[in-house]
C-alpha cells in the first residue's frame, strides 16, 4: 500500500492547488458555481488524508516493516495501545497528523459557514488550502511517510521510543496540533476579512467557536505534557520552560488576549487593527510552535542547516508575517475604530490591560526561547536563559494577570462610578485581605511573591462567587425557582459568562498551585544504600530495598530491564506505606554494541514514585548506580562475542536472558548506593484541579445556546425581541 | 493492484466531488445567504440585550446607562427582524 499512500499525498497536494484557484477565481469573478468547486477541494483534501493516514496506521498496526516509518518508529514488543499511537512520534508521521487535523478542521468550518460570509470564505478556504499545500508538499517532497525499507525486510523494528510509552503523551500531540491546526481558522478568516475588506464582527462570530475550540485543546495539550514531565520525566517538575513547552504556550497566551479583545470590537466596534493583529500574531505563533518542534532548530543551532524543514518552515513564516503587515496596513482605513475608550476605570480598559500583560508574558517567552539562536547570531557562542530568567519577568506579570482577571468580570462597562466600585469590590476586597492576614499569620509571609498570589487569587474567586450568587438572585426574583435549579438556568442561558467566569476561577486556583508548589517546595538529591533513612520536607523515607526484573513484551521478547528501589514512607512517627520508584533500561539497536550492554545504552525512562495529596505531593526518583554493573556486563559481553559464531540462534537467546537473570539477581542480592531525588511540594494537585475547572469552564463556553432563542414570532417585532430577549427579569 | 484500485476509486470520488457544483452550476441562492447572515446577528444581538440586562442586575451597568444602551440595543434587533421578514415576504 506504499504507492497508494504516496499516490494520496500527490493528489492531495493536486487538490490544494485546485482548490486555491477556484477558490480565489470564484471570489474575484463572483461565480458561486467555482466558489464552491474550492470549498469542496477542502473536503476532497480531507478525504484523500484520511485514506493516506489510515493505510499508515494500518501498516502500524501489523507492524509491516516494509514501510520504512514502521521499522524506524515501532516493533512486535511495542503494545498494541502504543502501535496505534506510534505514527506521531516520527517527523513524517506527525506532519501526516497536522494535515489530516488541518483538513478535518476547515472542512467543518467551511460547511458550517457554506450560507454565510459570502466574501471572506473563500478566501479563506485559499488561506486554508495554502496551508493545505504547504505541509502536502514537505510530505510528498521531504518527508514522505510512505519510503519502502531499503533491502531486505528486517523481521523486528527499532520500537517507539521509551520515553514516549505513557498514555498522556499519546493524546498530547493530537491535542496541541488540534489546537495549532484549529488557530488556523481564524487566521484564515481574518486574511479574508481583510482582503474582502468585511471588516465588521461577523467573522468573529463565525470563527469564534474555533478559536475557543482551539484555545481549549491547546490548553489541554500543554496541561498534558505538563503531566507528564511531571511524571515520567523524572525532571522534578511539571514544567521547564523547556522551547517545546514554550513554543505550545505563546500562541495560546495570544489566542487568550484575543478571546478577550474580541468581546470589546462585538460589543463597541473598537481594537479592530489590534484583534486583527492578535489573531494573525496568534496564527504564526502556531505554525511557529510546529516549526520548533519538527525542526529541532532550539535544540542546537547546527541542526538547523541539517533539518531539511528549516527552510520552507522559513519561507512559510516570513510570507505570513509580511502578507500580515501589509494587509492590515493596507486597511487600515477600514480598520478604525467606532468608539472611543470612554474612560480607563471601565471593563474594557482592564481588557485592554489584560492583553498587554498577556502580549508581555508572550515576548518575555518568545525572548527567552529564542536567546540561545539570538546569542549565537551575535556572539557566535550559544547561551540559553534558564527558569531564574524566566521566573523574574514572569511572576510579575503573572501578579498582574490574575489581579485583573478578578477586576474584569466585576467592572462596568464604559465607564465604572464610585457607586458601582462600592457594590462590587468590597466583598471580594474584604475577602482578599482576611486571607492575606491570616495566610501571612499562617507562615507564608516568608514569599512575598506567593502570598501575594494567594491574596489576588482569594480576590477572584471571591468575585466569581459574589458574581454567580447576584445572578442567580436575580433569576430567583423572576422564577421563584430554588436556588440549585436557578444556577443552572442562569449558566444555561449565559454560558459564555458564566463558562468565562469558571475559567477565571480555574485560573486562580492553578495559579496557587503553582505559587505554592515553587514557592515551598523542599527538593533533595541524596544517596542511600538500603536500610538507610532521610528526612524531606518532614517525610521519612527509608530506602528498604532495590528490584530488578527483566520485563518480557507481550510476545514474549525481553522489552526492558527495570532497576528500582521500594522506599517506606512514614510523617511525624506514622507510617504512610510504600513507594515504588523505577528506571527502565530498553535495549538500543546499535549494531556496534555488545548483546548485553546494549540494554543498558540505549533509552532509559524513570518511573516516578508518588504520593500525591490535597495538601502536598510526595514525588521520588531513582538513579540506579549502574557502574559497578559495568565489569559483569563487558564480562558477557565478551563471552557472548566469541561463543556467537558457534552457537545457534536460539541457544544463544537462551543462554542470553540466563545471563540478564543473573544479572538482575546480581544487583537485587547487592546492590550498588542509589541517588535518589526526593522532592515535597505543597498543593501540586491544585494545579490539575485548577486545570480541569478551566477546562469544565470553556466547555460550558463552547456549548451551543438552546436554539429556542432563534423562534421566529408573528408578534410584533418589540415584543418578539422582549419575548425572545428575555432573563426573567423585570425590564 | 490493491494499490491501483484504492488510487483509482479516491480519485473518481474527488473528482466527482470537486467537479459536482461545476457541472450542475450552483444554485445562486442569495436569500439563504443573508437569511443565515442576519438570523446569527439577530442571535448576536439578543445575546447582547441579555448581556446588558444581566450586567445592570448585578450592578455593572447603571441604570441610566443600561437604559440607553438597552433602547439602542433593541433597535437594532427589531431592525434586524424586519429585515429578516422582508426576506421571507
Amino acid at each position: 500500500m506504499l504507492v497508494a499512500g504516496k499516490a494520496c499525498l500527490i493528489l492531495a497536494l493536486a487538490v490544494c492547488l485546485y482548490g486555491i484557484g477556484a477558490s480565489l477565481y470564484g471570489a474575484r469573478t463572483g461565480r458561486r458555481e467555482w466558489v464552491a468547486s474550492g470549498r469542496r477541494a477542502v473536503y476532497a483534501l480531507a478525504g484523500t488524508t484520511v485514506v493516506a493516514f489510515v493505510i499508515l496506521e494500518a501498516a502500524f498496526l501489523r507492524s509491516d516493516f516494509g514501510f520504512q516509518l514502521v521499522l524506524g518508529h515501532s516493533s512486535t514488543t511495542t503494545p498494541a495501545f502504543y502501535r496505534a499511537t506510534a505514527i506521531w512520534s516520527s517527523q513524517e508521521g506527525s506532519l501526516l497528523l497536522w494535515l489530516l487535523l488541518l483538513s478535518l478542521w476547515s472542512s467543518l468550518i467551511l460547511f458550517a459557514t457554506r450560507r454565510r460570509l459570502r466574501e471572506v470564505a473563500p478566501y479563506a478556504a485559499a488561506v486554508l488550502l495554502g496551508f493545505g499545500a504547504f505541509f502536502t508538499a514537505l510530505l510528498v517532497f521531504l518527508e514522505s511517510p510512505f519510503d519502502q525499507t531499503p533491502g531486505v525486510v528486517p523481521a523486528e523494528g527499532v520500537g517507539l521510543n521509551p520515553l514516549l510509552r505513557h498514555p498522556s503523551m499519546m493524546i498530547h500531540p493530537p491535542m496541541l496540533y488540534s489546537g495549532y491546526t484549529l488557530f488556523a481558522v481564524p487566521f484564515a478568516f481574518a486574511v479574508g476579512a481583510l482582503i474582502a475588506r468585511r471588516l465588521d464582527a461577523e467573522w468573529i462570530r463565525s470563527t469564534r467557536p474555533f478559536t475557543l475550540t482551539a484555545w481549549f485543546f491547546l490548553g489541554v495539550g500543554i496541561v498534558l505534557g505538563a503531566r507528564w514531565s511531571y511524571s515520567e520525566l523524572g525532571w522534578g517538575g511539571y514544567w521547564a520552560w523547556d522551547p517545546v513547552e514554550n513554543a505550545s504556550l505563546m500562541p495560546w497566551l495570544t489566542g487568550t488576549a484575543f478571546l478577550h479583545s474580541v468581546m470589546i470590537q462585538e460589543k463597541r466596534g473598537m481594537l479592530k487593527v489590534w484583534n486583527v493583529s492578535l489573531v494573525l500574531a496568534t496564527g504564526v505563533l502556531a505554525i511557529l510552535g510546529t516549526f520548533l518542534v519538527r525542526s529541532g532548530i532550539l535544540e542546537s543551532i547546527h541542526a538547523f542547516g541539517a533539518s531539511t524543514l528549516g527552510i520552507p518552515f522559513l519561507v512559510l513564516i516570513a510570507a505570513m508575517v509580511g502578507g500580515s503587515i501589509a494587509l492590515v496596513a493596507s486597511r487600515a482605513a477600514a480598520l478604525r475604530s467606532d468608539h472611543r475608550l470612554d474612560s480607563l476605570l471601565s471593563r474594557e480598559a482592564v481588557f485592554l490591560l489584560n492583553n498587554l500583560v498577556l502580549v508581555g508574558l508572550c515576548v518575555v517567552i518568545f525572548w527567552g526561547t529564542f536567546f540561545p539562536l539570538i546569542s549565537e547570531a551575535i556572539t557566535g557562542r550559544e547561551a540559553s536563559v534558564g527558569p531564574p530568567w524566566f521566573d523574574r519577568f514572569i511572576v510579575p506579570l503573572a501578579l498582574m494577570l490574575v489581579l485583573l482577571s478578578g477586576i474584569g468580570p466585576l467592572i462596568a462597562w464604559r465607564r465604572a462610578t464610585v457607586a458601582n466600585a462600592r457594590r462590587n469590590f468590597a466583598l471580594p476586597l474584604g475577602v482578599a485581605a482576611l486571607a492575606c492576614v491570616g495566610l501571612a499569620v499562617a507562615g507564608a509571609a516568608s514569599e512575598p511573591p506567593a502570598l501575594i498570589m494567594f491574596t489576588l487569587a482569594a480576590f477572584v474567586l471571591a468575585g466569581m462567587g459574589q458574581e454567580l450568587w447576584r445572578g442567580t438572585r436575580a433569576r430567583r426574583v423572576m422564577s421563584g425557582e430554588p436556588v440549585p435549579l436557578a444556577v443552572v438556568a442562569l449558566i444555561r442561558r449565559n454560558r459564555r459568562r458564566y463558562g468565562g467566569y469558571l475559567v477565571h476561577s480555574g485560573i486562580a486556583v492553578l495559579f496557587v498551585g503553582i505559587a505554592a508548589s515553587s514557592s515551598f517546595a523542599d527538593e533533595r538529591d541524596v544517596r542511600l544504600s538500603p536500610g538507610q533513612s532521610v528526612t524531606v520536607g518532614g517525610y521519612d523515607l527509608t530506602y528498604v530495598r532495590p528490584t530488578a526484573e527483566l520485563r518480557p513484551a507481550s510476545n514474549g521478547r525481553l522489552e526492558r530491564i527495570d532497576f528500582g528501589a521500594d522506599l517506606r514512607v512514614a510523617r511525624d512517627g506514622r507510617s504512610l506505606g510504600t513507594l515504588v520508584t523505577e528506571k527502565s533500561y530498553f535495549p538500543s539497536s546499535g549494531p556496534m554494541l555488545g548483546p548485553v550492554s546494549r540494554y543498558f545504552e540505549g533509552e532509559a525512562t524513570s518511573e516516578v514514585g508518588l504520593r500525591a495529596g490535597w495538601q502536598r505531593d510526595l514525588w521520588t526518583a531513582v538513579s540506579p548506580d549502574i557502574g559497578e554493573l559495568r565489569p559483569i556486563v563487558e564480562e558477557g559481553d565478551k563471552v557472548f562475542s566469541d561463543s556467537a559464531a558457534s552457537l545457534p540462534a536460539e541457544q544463544r537467546g537462551a543462554l542470553l536472558a540466563e545471563a540478564l537473570r543473573g544479572l538482575t539477581a546480581r544487583y537485587a542480592d547487592d546492590p550498588p548506593p542509589a541517588t535518589f531525588r526526593v522532592l515535597v511540594s505543597p498543593m501540586v494537585t491544585w494545579i490539575w484541579i485548577g486545570a480541569l475547572i478551566v477546562f469544565a469552564g470553556a466547555l460550558i463556553a463552547l456549548w451551543p445556546s438552546p436554539r429556542a432563542l432563534a423562534r421566529r414570532a408573528a408578534a410584533g417585532y418589540a415584543a418578539r425581541v422582549g419575548r425572545e430577549t428575555r432573563v426573567r427579569v423585570p425590564a | 493492484m490493491v494499490d491501483l484500485l484504492v488510487v483509482l476509486a479516491v480519485l473518481a470520488l474527488v473528482v466527482l466531488l470537486v467537479t459536482g457544483p461545476l457541472r450542475r452550476g450552483e444554485r445562486g441562492d442569495e436569500d439563504d445567504a443573508e437569511r443565515a447572515q442576519l438570523e446569527a446577528a439577530r442571535d448576536a444581538k439578543y445575546r447582547e440585550i441579555r448581556d446588558a440586562e444581566l450586567d445592570h442586575r448585578t450592578g455593572k451597568l447603571s441604570e441610566a446607562d443600561w437604559r440607553a444602551q438597552d433602547r439602542a440595543l433593541r433597535a437594532e434587533a427589531v431592525e434586524l427582524l424586519r429585515r429578516l421578514d422582508a426576506l421571507s415576504s
